[in-house]
């Protein structure tokens, strides 16, 4: 007689290693598992409010500068490097991984103006008020060698900017013009001079290298082309732009941070007018820098705020700020996408999540999994009206809640006449 | 001459970068040109027009003599040479008052210069005045900006592309992990001992490689012949194929060990039906094939007339007869089984079951049933022992021939035979299962509706012009409250609550007043709003598990003390009744829905009025409103539901208003949020195909600016259009 059992397969239930995960048969039947919109709506809301309590972007302060901040340099070829030069004239490099100072040294008489790191990462440039461009070596001296620069060239007038080629031994300055300089020779290979105004910022293209834009005092932007013995085009602008960036993915945009508390975004092709406007900060802008995925880019501002706006959308995804911060005067965002440095007026330089709530370090398989989950689900409910609300709730500090509110008033009415 | 060029030039700037390629050709040449006049223009001071580069000359034209000479008489001051008798401001004119002839310079200037200065004598022309320096710059501006315009609009393919991209991974320029290939590293050596050229100069002879070390031309050609790919694809059919085969063989087990003889009963009786359709048709498409089909039917016929089988002669049959007078059962199968002799001994189509005789063939036919025709086709004489060779889907004429013949060389060749026709199965497999994935292609467009919607929204967002980036970020809702805990969230919720509680409120309002209108605006304003049911397409089916009893059966004590309870329950609520509430209740909610008249009749007028006086009744009649029609509830005819019709608030809190950005109809929008990512609904596969992330950033790695590379990779990919075979090849492990 035959006895009928229950018999099971064990390669169906049973694991490999006591470290895979038990292994859980699944049925797809969509009768078993019914509201499935509901149910992924109740996890994308609950997804949102993790995200937000979650988010702490405030990493760590840096502190040890006698003087504002007033530039920053990334390092070129190591990430854990920050150089940073303040208004006393003092240069500093920072260990991030440690959140330390590795090395001081007094570059400049008064403001340090520019820092750029060469693009092999051995030497930066600086420049500052006392009209000199000085090149030092990123190695600290060793013991008893003087802090001594390796060159040194003695400009006639003020320079306020700085910027190196990518693949040259060329580098670019503002001041009273915009000179191109050639790192063997101590004059200029090139200036260009468009009317009698000083120019407070000038920036290479990352990937058109020959191209360059400056921001003048005139209210207007010029672009240049290294090659061409004069400039090429120039934007005038209602307000002063402080600073510009160019977008390092996509060649001919670029945006510039105004004096009228918001960014232009433009195309370099057709300046007539900016492909988006970024509003929200509440006083000028005076910093700008792209995520170097080219997807986003950070705002420093005298408001005291820093905030990050997608490249095509006209207001921020995310804004930071401190009680201690103040004006706030350099910003740049980290060669791996995932931090925010920020310059400003009282001494600190401080360190952000550009992801306010993501978390660092190595993520487990699942772990990561999970993320990205949620992440789809928040994109997929965002247009619902709870998970929207509480994606989009920041804190403000009062005074720039009001300020902003005054400001959008002072649109309307605008807008109304 | 040249005025004229630089206006040509000035015009240039309000062409845009996209016009044709020929007018770009042209402005690079008018560009050349113009480039190259600065430089004539020094050359012309500093060695005199007679060295004038005739290229430049060319370049230039006629023209540059006229603009060379406007700038030497501004600037020739700065010349360094020691020569001041050849200058003409150095040329003194004797006297005072008198003016410098032309014959005064004549003797310093050259033979040419000389010949140029007397045609010049003869032509009373004066010369065209020389551009400003401001004007000449602006051109030079305008001409070096469109150059520049144009150069960096090489990158515009490449921005797009990247914007549509499902995901991006950065750093850009990534170098494929893992070892590398042997021959990348060896390539750079060189054979330098004699030893070692020895070597080498064996292996060149012997056709052997030498740069490439692990392939020999044999065996590149074997590669190129098919692809690992293609093998790939093959392989994974094949095992396809074999794996339907188990499928339906084990099927087939399973259906044979069936001993339910009502199941056989009516199996059978479909398999009888079926036959007979088939022997239809086989008489109009193959009547000899018919005609061996009669004349075995016709033997089955006599077989059973031979037999005694249901005959009821047999022991079972006997047993059976004497238990049939009082037994209604027993006489029925006696009865079947008569009723199944006479079916089988009847003449011609209607007595066609002839594989009943025995339990044997009966299981047999049952596998034919299920199995699909090639299982049961004559077996090979080659593999009979190999169950998998057996398999074969569809047949063509020509390899029935072929096994015919094949049959009749019998088994000489069995080996090579056996090789043939895995080669022939394995083909015909390959076939069919191209046909099938023709049919995926059409499916694939609807099995990727979410993924084909993103690429809508970002095809809406890029669009054809550059200038036009569509912004759909909405501004942050700042506040003064910080969220810190979960519970903050809450809170957040609740002032959103009774936020938008009052507009709702005010609504129901004035739906009491107007009954009508606000029900046909209510119905409108419904359409505007994205319902959640709307949303839910598709609707959840209750799922019904069959409950076990719990209960047992119920004695007669049990009975008792159950009506007792009842009584109990009774007594304890004796006071209300909650059917005859119920109802009432469901009433009260019906008039509240009802329309009612309006009476806007104003005593006093066009009448008397006062204290004790009504409006008379024909001018109540008058300005009395008559209700409209009520609208059939749902629950009209419904006596135990009461359903409202009503918008509910709290599920309109979480129901999105209005149609989101980049969406055009609510379809597009329903049908994003309809599909469910979770793995609980999703396979893995999908589940990490829908939740790949938009940006990749490789932990720790510098994320260099975008560098020439990627403008050639992009041309590349531009010129290998996408493939169905690229999508089978990337997803033939989905679909096995």
């Amino acid at each position: 007689m035959k006895v009928k059992v229950l018999s099971r397969n064990p390669d169906d239930y049973v694991r490999e290693t006591k470290y895979d995960i038990q292994r859980v048969p699944r049925n797809y039947d969509p009768s078993l598992h019914p509201f499935e919109v509901n149910r992924e709506y109740a996890r994308a809301l609950n997804a949102t409010k993790l995200e937000r309590v979650f988010a702490k972007p405030f990493l760590a302060s840096l502190d040890g500068h006698r003087d504002g901040v007033n530039c920053m340099a990334k390092h070129s070829t190591n990430l854990s490097s920050l150089l940073s030069g303040s208004c006393d004239g003092e240069l500093k490099i920072w260990n991030l991984t440690k959140r330390e100072c590795v090395r001081t040294l007094q570059a400049h008489e008064g403001f340090v103006r520019g820092i750029v790191v060469r693009f092999c990462g051995t030497s930066f440039f600086t420049v500052g008020d006392d009209k000199t461009i000085k090149q030092w070596k990123m190695q600290s001296p060793g013991y008893g060698e003087e802090e001594e620069p390796l060159n040194t060239i003695l400009g006639k007038t003020v320079f306020t900017g700085l910027d190196h080629h990518r693949r040259e031994g060329v580098f670019a300055t503002c001041g009273q013009q915009v000179d191109i300089w050639d790192e063997q020779r101590s004059s200029p290979v090139r200036s260009f001079t468009w009317g009698v105004d000083s120019f407070s910022s000038v920036r290479f293209n990352p990937v058109e290298t020959e191209l360059l834009a400056s921001c003048a005092s005139d209210r207007s932007i010029v672009l240049y082309d290294m090659r061409e013995a004069t400039p090429l085009k120039k934007v005038v602008m209602t307000m002063r732009s402080n600073t510009l960036c160019w977008n390092p993915m996509e060649a001919y945009y670029f945006t510039c941070a105004n004096e009228d508390y918001s960014l232009y975004t433009y195309d370099m092709r057709n300046l007539e007018q900016p492909v988006v406007v970024h509003m929200d900060h509440v006083s000028a802008v005076l910093d700008v820098d792209f995520s170097p995925t080219g997807k986003e880019f950070v705002s420093a501002s005298f408001d005291k705020t820093i905030r990050i706006f997608p490249k095509d959308g006209g207001h921020s995804r995310e804004v930071y700020h401190t009680k201690r911060m103040q004006h706030v005067i350099c910003i740049k965002w980290s060669a791996d996408n995932k931090y925010i440095l920020s310059g400003s007026d009282e001494m600190n330089i401080r360190l952000w999540k550009a992801n306010a709530s993501e978390k660092l370090g190595v993520l487990a398989h699942r772990e990561r999994e999970a993320a990205n989950y949620n992440q789809k689900l928040k994109e997929k409910y965002q247009h619902h009206p709870q998970v929207k609300r509480i994606a989009r709730h920041r804190h403000l500090p009062k005074n720039i809640y009001h300020q902003a509110k005054e400001l959008r008033v002072m649109r309307e009415a605008r807008r109304r006449k | 001459m040249k005025l004229k060029k630089s206006k040509k030039i000035k015009k240039r700037p309000g062409i845009n970068d996209e016009t044709s390629a020929v007018s770009d050709e042209m402005q690079e040449e008018d560009s050349e040109d113009i480039a190259a006049v600065p430089d004539a223009i020094r050359y012309d001071e500093d060695e005199g027009e007679e060295d004038l580069n005739p290229e430049l000359k060319e370049q230039v034209g006629p023209g540059h003599r006229l603009l060379g000479r406007g700038h030497r008489s501004t600037r020739l001051e700065e010349r360094s040479e020691a020569a001041l008798l050849v200058s003409e401001f150095g040329a003194n004119a004797e006297g005072d008052g008198a003016k410098i002839e032309l014959s005064d310079l004549l003797p310093t200037a050259s033979k040419k210069a000389q010949k140029q200065i007397e045609t010049l004598k003869k032509s009373n022309r004066t010369l065209d005045t020389p551009l400003s320096r401001q004007e000449t710059e602006r051109i030079h501006r305008d001409v070096a900006f469109q150059k520049v315009a144009t150069e960096v609009s090489q990158w515009k393919s490449v921005i797009q592309q990247n914007q549509q991209a499902e995901q991006l991974v950065f750093p850009l320029n990534q170098e494929p992990s893992g070892p590398k290939p042997i021959e990348h590293v060896v390539a750079g050596w060189k054979a330098q001992t004699p030893l070692e050229q020895e070597i080498f100069a064996v292996l060149n002879a012997n056709k052997q490689p030498i740069n490439n070390p692990i392939l020999t031309p044999a065996e590149e050609e074997s590669i190129k012949a098919m692809s690992l790919e293609e093998a790939k694809i093959r392989r994974a059919e094949l095992q396809k194929a074999r794996a339907l085969q188990s499928y339906y063989e084990a099927k087939a087990r399973r259906d044979r060990k069936i001993k339910s003889k009502k199941y056989r009963k009516v199996h059978n009786k479909a398999k009888r039906k079926e036959m007979l359709k088939q022997f239809d048709e086989m008489v109009k498409t193959n009547p000899e094939g018919a005609l061996e089909e009669l004349k075995k039917l016709e033997m089955g016929r006599m077989q059973e007339r031979m037999s005694l089988k249901h005959q009821n002669s047999g022991k079972w049959a006997k047993s059976k007869a004497i238990m049939a007078k009082y037994d209604e059962d027993a006489r029925k199968a006696m009865q079947q089984q008569l009723e199944i002799n006479k079916e089988l001994t009847q003449k011609v189509a209607t007595a066609l079951n002839n594989d009943e005789e025995d339990e044997d063939d009966e299981e047999e036919a049952d596998t034919e049933e299920v199995l699909p025709d090639f299982v049961n086709d004559v077996e090979k004489a080659g593999d009979a022992s190999n169950p998998w060779m057996r398999g074969k889907l569809t047949e063509e004429e020509q390899e029935k021939e072929q096994e015919s013949k094949m049959a009749e060389e019998v088994i000489l060749l069995e080996d090579e035979e056996e090789m043939e026709e895995e080669v022939n199965e394995e083909e015909k497999l390959l076939r069919e299962f191209e046909n099938r994935r023709k049919q995926q292609e059409e499916d694939i467009v609807d099995e990727t509706a979410l993924s084909e919607f993103t690429s809508i929204i970002r095809g809406l967002t890029q669009k054809p012009e550059v200038e036009t980036i569509v912004d759909n970020s909405t501004p942050l809702e700042e506040g003064l409250t910080r969220i810190q805990t979960l519970e903050d969230t809450e809170k957040l919720q609740e002032t959103d609550i009774s936020e938008t509680a009052e507009p709702e409120v005010v609504e129901i309002v004035q739906a009491d007043e107007t009954a009508k209108e606000t029900s046909t605006k209510k119905a409108k304003k419904r359409k505007r709003n994205i319902e959640l049911k709307e949303v839910i397409t598709k609707e959840s089916r209750v799922v019904t598990v069959p409950l076990k009893v719990t209960t047992e059966e119920v004695g007669e004590e049990d009975m008792e003390d159950e009506m007792d309870q009842r009584g109990l329950i009774k007594e304890a609520f004796a006071g209300d009744d909650v059917i005859s509430d119920f109802l009432k209740e469901k009433r009260k909610k019906e008039d509240a829905g009802k329309p009612k008249a309006i009476d806007l009749t104003l005593p006093g007028w066009g009448e008397w009025g006062g204290k004790g006086l009504k409006p008379s009744r024909k001018k109540r009649q008058r300005f009395r409103t008559k209700p409209a029609q009520a609208v059939v509830r749902k629950d009209a005819k419904l006596p135990e539901v009461i359903m409202s019709e009503q918008r509910d608030k709290s599920i309109t809190l979480h129901q999105v208003s209005s149609l989101p950005f980049p969406f055009e109809n609510y379809a597009q929008f329903e049908s994003t949020i309809r599909c469910p990512l979770g793995r609980t609904w999703n396979s893995e596969k999908t589940v990490k195909k829908v939740t790949l992330p938009r940006v990749v950033t490789q932990l720790g790695a510098i994320i260099e600016p975008m560098g020439r590379e990627e403008l050639k990779k992009s041309q590349q990919q531009k010129a290998e259009p996408h493939t169905w075979k690229k999508w089978m090849e990337n997803n033939i492990g989905d679909i096995i």
